[in-house]
């Protein structure tokens, strides 16, 4: 057997790796990502012209359960056709038997806290609900939902990115598997209780709001909502994306939040802060009344 | 169309305890394929050893592989195969004193060229890397030398020989500068045909590395890891 040198065994280590798409229009620039299902490349589609993300079956999970499992992930992603969820261009099999799709490459940096003060960070948390309430409202619960898995576009756009453990409510959950990451998965998903269900989804996303509310300490109504969607047990979390983005919603247009029964002192406090202008001018009047009462009589 | 997929070699590690004699040998000949290159140059770095003394550390530790069955206390838990086996490595290494070793020269029965490793390290800067890194680059070295070896096999045994001739000359060779064309005028082919039995021969050869892997580690969970770790960015 002859030696073979550096420079030839990581030229074959690309080779070994790296798919052939010669069968399709796309042509490989560079890897994007690995995760422990698929491998992201940015890729050029050479009939459309224009750069793409490549998502190819990791080749040592390669077997036709994974290949089935992605061709899943791409049919769901396809179904959820949202400004929020990228979109899926195309999907098929490489020679060597590994599952691809091609979806829009987005251009931008992952979610972050910093810089953003509370009103616009609700605005986004609001914004990354609404995919998500989409997916719920069609049956599609994601399971991974974390900052890492949020984009912002270059022009704003928000997406919510990484589809691959996503399930329909109406199906089984793999008995005894762990889906999420640390932190931002649900008790029930902890212990391996993978039945897809909505209020998994609730618990990332109270998460995600806890971690982008945690430079201040958030006012009781944000607290309470974020204690109702991390809730332990699923029954007393909020029932999807959408009831909990209403009641977020609710709070940032002052209004009283279901999570939250709040005392007399404190809905006067919001009521007065919620019409500043109204008490204003109740009070100039007041004040006008007085001045013209005291002033009058003399 | 099928899906090319891959008729799963087993582990080693559990070949070694088959009651079938014949796939006993075959698994111990990978495992000394494998492994006989890392171990020798390993000894070599890390022992400050002379190339006498490391070819008979290597031939007595395989012969203790077989002999103790020492592998049979390996806890995929704990650790991958490949740093189980040099920790057992560096214990025999231990045990064995020079006089030990200079009363069994002779006695090795591994048909391995240890000359061409000593001159690869002759060749080699490997003072610039520990011996762990080396271990592991070797390792990944043999994995693939193991490949290329099999895929020549494989492509002799059904009849395509321009396949890896074509493989030889544009994947195993140092110079990159080579093109489709220049290999579809040597071998008297069209581009188009280069490029398809190139495509096809990289897909075989796709398959025996991770075919090797498989046989290489113990544990589904750890052949993602090698594999990983092997075929990745972070390789």
């Amino acid at each position: 057997m002859n030696w073979l040198s550096d420079a030839t065994l990581d030229h074959l280590r690309l080779v070994a790796d790296q798919p052939d798409v010669s069968s399709t229009r796309y042509e490989l620039i560079r890897e994007i990502a690995r995760g422990g299902m698929g491998v992201v490349y940015e890729a050029e589609d050479r009939e459309l012209q224009r750069r793409v993300a490549l998502k190819v079956l990791a080749t040592e999970v390669a077997g036709p359960e994974a290949v089935e499992r992605l061709r899943n992930e791409a049919r769901t992603i396809a179904r959820l056709e949202h400004p929020g969820i990228v979109p899926v261009h195309d999907a098929g099999i490489l020679p060597d038997g590994r599952a691809w799709y091609a979806m829009k490459l987005v251009r931008g940096e992952t979610l972050r806290a910093e810089g953003r003060s509370r009103t616009e960070l609700l605005r986004l948390f609001l914004r990354i609900c609404e995919p998500v309430a989409f997916a719920h409202a069609h049956g599609v619960v994601h399971r991974d939902l974390k900052p890492e898995n949020v984009m912002i576009g270059s022009f704003g756009e928000v997406l919510v990115m990484d589809w691959g453990v996503a399930a329909s409510v109406q199906g089984r959950g793999e008995e005894g598997l762990v889906v999420g990451t640390p932190g931002f998965m649900a008790p029930e998903q902890e212990r391996g209780d993978s039945a897809p269900d909505t209020r998994a989804d609730v618990f990332a996303l109270g998460a995600m709001l806890r971690l982008l509310l945690h430079n201040e300490r958030p006012p009781k109504p944000l607290r309470a909502i974020i204690g109702k969607a991390m809730s332990a047990s699923p029954a007393d979390r909020y029932r999807d994306a959408q009831d909990l983005a209403g009641d977020v919603a609710r709070y940032a247009d002052g209004l009283p939040v279901t999570a939250y029964r709040e005392n007399l002192l404190e809905r006067s406090g919001r009521w007065i802060s919620r019409n500043r202008a109204l008490v204003a001018m109740v009070l100039t009047y007041l004040v006008m009344r007085v001045l013209v009462f005291l002033f009058g009589r003399t | 169309m099928s899906p090319a997929f891959p008729t799963t070699r087993r582990s080693v590690v559990l070949s070694l305890s088959s009651g079938d004699a014949g796939e006993r040998t075959r698994a111990f000949d990978t495992l000394v394929a494998l492994y006989w290159r890392p171990l020798y140059k390993y000894a070599r770095v890390s022992r400050g050893r002379s190339p006498e003394d490391c070819e008979d550390l290597t031939q007595s530790f395989f012969t203790r592989v077989l002999e103790n069955e020492a592998l049979a206390s390996y806890d995929a838990g704990k650790a991958s195969f490949r740093t189980f086996l040099r920790m057992l490595f560096d214990r025999h290494a231990a045990n064995e004193t020079k006089a030990a070793l200079r009363l069994k020269r002779g006695g090795g029965s591994l048909a391995v060229d240890f000359e061409s490793a000593e001159a690869e390290l002759a060749g080699d800067d490997a003072s610039a890397i520990s011996p762990e890194t080396l271990f592991q680059r070797e390792w990944a070295r043999s994995v693939f030398t193991l490949a290329v070896e099999r895929l020549r096999l494989e492509c002799s045994a059904s009849g395509r020989t321009t396949h890896f001739a074509l493989f030889e000359a544009y994947d195993l060779d140092d110079d990159r500068s080579v093109s489709y064309r220049d290999l579809a005028a040597r071998f008297g082919l069209t581009e188009t045909t280069v490029t398809n039995h190139l495509a096809a021969v990289r897909r075989t050869f796709r398959q025996l590395v991770l075919d090797t892997l498989r046989e290489a580690t113990a544990s589904e969970q750890e052949y993602r890891a090698e594999a990983r770790a092997l075929l990745g960015v972070d390789g």
